[in-house]
């Protein structure tokens, strides 16, 4: 009880000093429940994948396209649910800085695939009835303030020229996973123009998305996919939705590793900054410490009266580093919509940053607890400030 | 009289623990902030050293790269009639049409990446002169025969002279290995492009590009090219089109750097901060006797100041120091925009010196101004009763 009281009192006794450090535990720990905010962000999309769909696409690489009569063949094959298929459309709104994924897809089918696109019954049957319909996410209505009925102009770049779409309805995710910064519109739209003006690239799809009925058999049905267009002009390559996602991420793994990197870079700064206070404060107490330890009292709870200090502090910056992480989060996801349309903190990043606090506080009382205890009784009464 | 710089150093000395944490805390700072600037750096020096402003890269109007473009036969002929090309050694116009696809080919460290596979014509390397082969020959025209860039040899598996690699149903045996010394053409393979054409079944070229014969006449051509009608393509120095490559990525590196560098220096900032108020109250009896002696507000102000800059500025160079070992550092990942791999290093570079020292100097300051003022404001009699 008393040590407590003296933990307490020794970390208010220079309260202007306590509270810098409070404040830069604070700030790392804000630093670093946003870096693994974006960390998470980046693998979001696997999360957000099922594991009873398949993606087909193009063996050579994504950017050749699949002729659409394939969707045929493969509703014939063994497993295979539901077939629905779509295009990366790579459309500009306004200019590039406002990037958004927009893809032609075939909407009927499409949506029963993805249930977690969640629209209300009038608007999906506005949608499916307007084939210069759109459908897009909450997060991206709010940000351009588009409204029911508006019509958007995208610029095309893969498929040139200007194209006008009506916003018929507005999803919103099942979970927070599910990217809500999405634009779809009708692949029938896309292709009746193709016909007209770029024959050439008609009747072709990016990509095929396959439910299967039974998620075990899932690696099986892709096989037979894949076996069935071996050989032909356009071969497939078909994953589970899992291992698609992945694949993309995969590719931009170094910037996931330098992330990582300057998360670790963080919590360093933090400890230096602990260690360095708690290494001033017993430095200036070590006058006191010497008549501690010769009224009695152990060197264990002079210990612990460092080590609570030390805790003290991490703690009472972690408390203010997590209570200010919500809002920021709140104001990046603005912000960042672009590059992430998923960020948000999950309670796992919240119990890294109690053990990130509690591992400073830990670190930081070593060097002035083993300083306490080494030196004599004596020569701690001489020394001076 | 100033409070003399040895003064400050000895201080500094004195409270080694202390000083040495304050500055590594900024030292770690100043990596973060360097690191990521000589990232950006890097990339955009990549991507600049790519094009050479004397050629001219001819795309279809609305492209956002090759990728996406594509160049019909005959407008491409319409261009090459344009005869704004320079004369090669042999007297043929310096002057390529190439189509650029993407594969998928595994990576050494597992998973898969996007490549860049270029069709090349007949003038492509005379275009590239900072192309070399380093092994074996380059590909030759009519043959399924690829050369590879040095980055791409590096990273993906199975890529070996001698070896073959499967473009869509296609092998292509690699007779090559290319450096095109640090640029865009090192994360390329090379192959013909009539042979490319076939194999991807691709009936257009990506793009058109020639050497300018007169290079100050740049702003005619473009406007022949664009101004025509029956073409709808567009005109940009090789040089400008690369540049562009880099930006989208660059900003995202850029924005990411400063961000967490601004945020983590809050930090560092008041770990500056809780040093120079220790070390003020620590020689309040101190800073009375330089008071009594004579020395003005002034003068203690400027001292604790520059005390403070010394610790910023230390910190600064050793997470300099610390930055620089990235540059033997290699990085490869997939560009955003053109969303092929490509491989580019940390680049160290006098703006990122500069910057660096500056913003250290500026966390240095920070930290100690305000102990600093109050060291100055103390009354001369109280201070020296303190002891």
């Amino acid at each position: 009880m008393i040590l407590l009281k003296m933990i307490v009192r020794n970390a208010l006794r220079r309260p202007l000093r306590t509270a810098l450090t409070v404040a830069a535990v604070a700030v790392a720990i804000l630093a670093f429940t946003l870096l693994r905010a974006l960390l998470a962000a980046w693998y979001s999309a696997v999360d957000a994948s099922s594991a009873s769909r398949l993606v087909a696409r193009n063996a050579v690489s994504i950017m050749f396209p699949l002729p659409i009569s394939y969707a045929d063949r493969m509703r014939h094959v063994e497993g295979v649910a539901r077939v629905s298929y779509g295009s990366w459309f790579g459309g500009i709104y306004v200019s590039e800085k406002n990037f958004f994924a927009n893809f032609a897809v075939d909407a009927q089918s499409y949506l029963d695939l993805y249930p977690e696109l969640v629209l209300p019954a009038k608007e999906k049957a506005d949608f499916l009835r307007d084939r210069r319909g759109f459908v897009a996410g909450r997060k991206l209505v709010e940000r351009f303030g588009w409204h029911i009925g508006d019509i958007v102009t995208l610029k095309g770049t893969l498929y040139p020229g200007e194209w006008d779409f009506v916003l018929r309805g507005v999803y919103e995710g099942k979970t927070r996973t599910v990217d809500e910064t999405q634009f779809f519109f009708h692949w029938q739209y896309l292709n009746e123009r193709l016909k007209d003006s770029f024959p050439s690239m008609a009747d072709t799809v990016g990509f095929f998305m396959i439910g299967v009925k039974d998620p075990q058999s899932a690696a099986a049905v892709a096989r037979s996919i894949d076996s069935a267009f071996k050989n032909s002009r356009a071969e497939t390559l078909t994953e589970s939705e899992r291992a698609f996602v992945l694949s993309f991420i995969s590719m931009s793994e170094a910037i996931v590793k330098i992330v990582k990197v300057v998360s670790l870079v963080v919590i360093a700064i933090i400890m230096v900054v602990v260690a360095n206070t708690m290494a001033m404060t017993t430095r200036e107490r070590t006058g006191e410490y010497a008549v501690l330890k010769t009224l009695g009292f152990s060197w264990l709870s002079i210990v612990m009266v460092i080590a609570g200090e030390s805790w003290f502090i991490s703690a009472a910056g972690c408390l203010t580093g997590v209570i200010a992480a919500f809002p920021a989060v709140g104001f990046l996801t603005t912000k960042l919509s672009a590059y992430f349309p998923v960020f948000f903190i999950d309670a796992e990043t919240v119990a890294l940053d109690v053990v990130v606090a509690f591992l400073v506080g830990t670190v930081s009382m070593v060097i002035p607890s083993w300083q306490t205890c080494c030196i004599r009784v004596a020569d701690a009464l001489k020394k001076v400030g | 009289m100033a409070l003399p710089l040895a003064y400050n150093l000895r201080n500094l000395w004195t409270r080694k623990v202390a000083t040495v944490l304050t500055a590594s805390g900024m030292a770690l700072v100043v990596f973060v902030f360097a690191s990521s600037s000589m990232l950006s750096e890097g990339l955009k020096k990549t991507l600049v050293e790519t094009g050479s402003p004397d050629n001219v890269v001819v795309v279809r109007k609305g492209a956002t790269s090759e990728v996406d473009s594509s160049v019909e036969r005959w407008q491409a002929h319409v261009v090459e009639a344009l005869g704004q090309a320079a004369p090669s050694d042999d007297g043929s116009p310096l002057s390529a049409r190439e189509v650029l696809v993407l594969v998928t080919l595994p990576r050494v460290s597992g998973g898969v990446s996007n490549v860049a596979v270029r069709g090349i014509g007949r003038h492509s390397a005379g275009l590239r002169p900072q192309v070399r082969i380093v092994q074996g020959r380059m590909p030759r025209f009519g043959a399924r025969e690829v050369a590879v860039g040095s980055s791409i040899a590096r990273r993906f598996a199975g890529i070996v002279p001698g070896g073959t690699v499967r473009l869509a149903l296609d092998e292509y045996r690699i007779v090559g290995i290319m450096d095109a010394s640090g640029t865009a053409f090192s994360s390329e393979v090379w192959a013909d492009a009539d042979q490319i054409m076939q194999t991807f079944r691709r009936p257009v070229y990506s793009s058109l590009v020639f050497r300018l014969s007169r290079p100050e006449r740049f702003k005619e051509v473009q406007a022949a090219i664009e101004g025509d009608p029956r073409l709808t393509l567009k005109a940009e120095p090789e040089s400008s089109y690369w540049r562009k490559q880099s930006e989208l990525m660059a900003m995202f590196l850029e924005i990411l750097g400063m961000s967490l560098a601004l945020l983590f220096s809050i930090g560092a900032v008041i770990g500056g901060m809780v040093t120079m108020h220790a070390a003020v109250a620590g020689r309040t009896s101190e800073i009375g006797t330089l008071r009594a002696l004579g020395f003005g507000r002034r003068h203690i102000l400027l001292g604790f100041i520059a005390e403070a800059l010394i610790l910023g500025l230390a910190g600064g160079l050793a997470g300099l120091a610390l930055a620089s070992l990235l540059q033997f550092v290699t990085v490869s990942t997939v560009n955003f925009q053109t969303f092929s791999e490509l491989a580019f290093s940390f680049e160290l570079g006098a703006r990122t010196v500069a910057e660096s020292l500056l913003f250290s100097l500026a966390m240095g300051f920070a930290g100690g101004f305000m102990p600093a003022l109050k060291a100055s404001r103390m009354n001369i009699v109280e201070a020296l009763r303190t002891a």
